[in-house]
């Protein structure tokens, strides 16, 4: 799933220890990663942020969706590449995720930006293509400036009260993306033979990357209910959840 | 300092789910939390005894289902049959698998013909160890094991079989060289992993489920022990190995990648656990690769 609402937090204060002051559960991260981490988190943010406004600009300027992944492709690929760093932060520890989680969140972006919309051109100007970059975008802004508040001790309600909110539209909304556009690739793959390789070779191998576009549409169907479900777990869990201290008798 | 006793019950059932009996005042909820996902950690072991617990005057056991389990002799048994059958069916190029004018033709390549008694013989050999050598440690795995399990192995050796049994496979650019050389690996490998089953089988008598330090024996393949603490899986990974050379094929390959990854952690596991049970063990010994990993 593309749109990446998983939780690992990034550093700073794990998924259920948010609300509590930061003696509760917060992982003892040393000076160095939690100065790093803020780091990365803020550039995160003003990343997105930068995108997100190059976005609005380019349609008020231009009226249209067509050219706007164009303009701003430069940015996503940079952004959304470096967040294979992330993946890292969870071998090394500083962030309490597991690494399959990351790895199988970064990994279906990379796919997304680089074997869909990078490497097949006639799709770049679909509708769809906006509708998943948007819902990236607000995603992203959200869940960055909620780690970078996390780590700094002072998480404002409403960036949390977003974090556990938006993706209940985001999440829906950029899957309806990301399906549609890979739907629209597919003649061109099919007629291309894109990364793909055919029997006979020495490695005894073959790939058809157009039924391994299918494969992968037909993975979102046991995936995204899943991650979804997780989420609104998350959610009540975080926004909700409470012990009770009972009166002895 | 007086330590307070804490009793935790479900909101809704009103059932009693912990109980913590020497809490800290200072301690805060949050640790408390803790505590209560800790206590339910460690399972203990059929063998256990009472006086040794780490229990006070009274002993509170929790009961937790382990939900459908299923035999390790079962599971065995079905995931290793699978793919002794499935790659027959490609072998015999069985009708709906490649073009109608190729069923129950046959590959005119002799590596093919080498490679379907290897692989047979492999999953044959797994069989009969499962059900003579292999002494268990545990009876049961969790029932959603053997789903897994046999996707792995059933898929990865339709995977195989396809190519390697496909009329427009391509024999091993270094030909009859490499195919003995991969051979010789492969048999070399197999009879070294037979050793080793045969060896820790020895270490445990029939019935116990004792654990001691595995040694080696008279029998030069069981030497490994000396540099590796599962010399099994490093016999293993050799054999998919030679299996790789010997037909040329990357799913192979990608199989004992794979293989070799899920090997090396239950190594580092294994040798882990010998580590902290045995203080003598010998220090040479890697888990699964001599002097590397």
């Amino acid at each position: 799933m593309a749109s990446s609402e998983e939780d690992g937090t990034n550093g700073g204060a794990s998924e259920a220890g948010d609300e509590k002051e930061p003696s509760g559960r917060r992982r003892r991260l040393g000076l160095a990663a939690t100065a790093w981490l803020t780091f990365y988190n803020i550039a995160m943010t003003a990343g997105w942020l930068v995108l997100a406004i190059a976005m609005v600009r380019f349609y008020m300027e231009k009226g249209t969706h067509r050219g706007l992944y164009k303009s701003i492709q430069k940015t996503l690929k940079f952004f959304q590449t470096v967040a294979l760093i992330e993946i890292v932060h969870c071998i090394i520890g500083i962030v309490p995720t597991s690494v399959l989680v990351t790895g199988v969140q970064v990994s279906s972006r990379i796919f997304m930006v680089w074997l869909i919309t990078h490497s097949i051109k006639p799709i770049q100007n679909e509708e769809s293509v906006v509708l998943f970059l948007v819902s990236w975008t607000v995603t992203e802004i959200t869940r960055y400036s909620f780690y970078t508040f996390s780590l700094l001790d002072h998480l404002p309600y409403f960036v949390k009260w977003a974090r556990y909110n938006f993706f209940i539209i985001l999440y829906p909304v950029g899957v309806a993306g990301e399906l549609l556009t890979i739907y629209a690739a597919l003649p061109y793959v099919k007629k291309s033979g894109m990364f793909s390789i055919r029997l006979p070779n020495k490695y005894n191998v073959s790939f058809d990357y157009y039924y391994f576009l299918l494969i992968t549409m037909a993975s979102y169907i046991p995936l995204f209910p899943q991650l979804y479900f997780h989420m609104l777990r998350q959610r009540r869990k975080v926004l909700h959840g409470e012990v009770i201290v009972e009166k002895d008798d | 300092m007086k330590h307070y006793e804490v009793e935790i019950l479900d909101a809704k059932t009103r059932e009693k789910l912990c109980f913590l009996d020497k809490v800290e005042p200072q301690a805060t909820i949050a640790e408390i939390k803790n505590l209560f996902t800790k206590t339910q950690g460690k399972s203990l072991k059929d063998e256990d005894v009472l006086q040794k617990l780490p229990v006070g005057t009274t002993a509170t056991l929790y009961f937790r289902d382990l939900g459908a389990q299923i035999s390790w002799v079962t599971v065995f048994l079905t995931e290793y049959a699978g793919p002794l059958f499935i790659y027959l069916l490609f072998y015999f190029r069985v009708p709906f698998i490649y073009g109608h004018k190729y069923d129950f033709t046959s590959s005119r390549h002799t590596v093919v013909h080498l490679a379907c008694i290897c692989h047979s013989f492999h999953y044959v050999k797994r069989l009969l160890e499962t059900l003579f050598v292999h002494r268990f440690s545990h009876g049961t795995m969790p029932l959603r094991n053997i789903f897994k399990n046999c996707t792995y192995y059933w898929g990865f050796a339709a995977w195989m079989a396809y190519y390697i049994n496909h009329p427009l496979y391509t024999p091993p650019t270094y030909g009859a060289q490499q195919i003995k050389l991969a051979l010789a690996i492969f048999v070399i490998c197999q009879l070294g992993n037979f050793s080793i089953h045969m060896a820790l089988r020895d270490l445990r008598p029939a019935g116990s489920k004792t654990r001691k330090i595995p040694y080696p024996t008279k029998n030069p393949f069981t030497w490994l022990f000396l540099l590796v603490s599962c010399p099994n899986y490093t016999y293993e990974v050799g054999s998919w190995i030679g299996f790789a050379i010997m037909t040329q094929c990357l799913p192979v390959a990608l199989f004992s990648l794979v293989g070799f990854t899920q090997m090396t952690i239950w190594a580092k596991g294994k040798h882990r656990s010998y580590l902290k049970e045995f203080r003598d063990y010998p220090p040479l010994r890697m888990p699964i690769i001599p002097f590397l990993l």
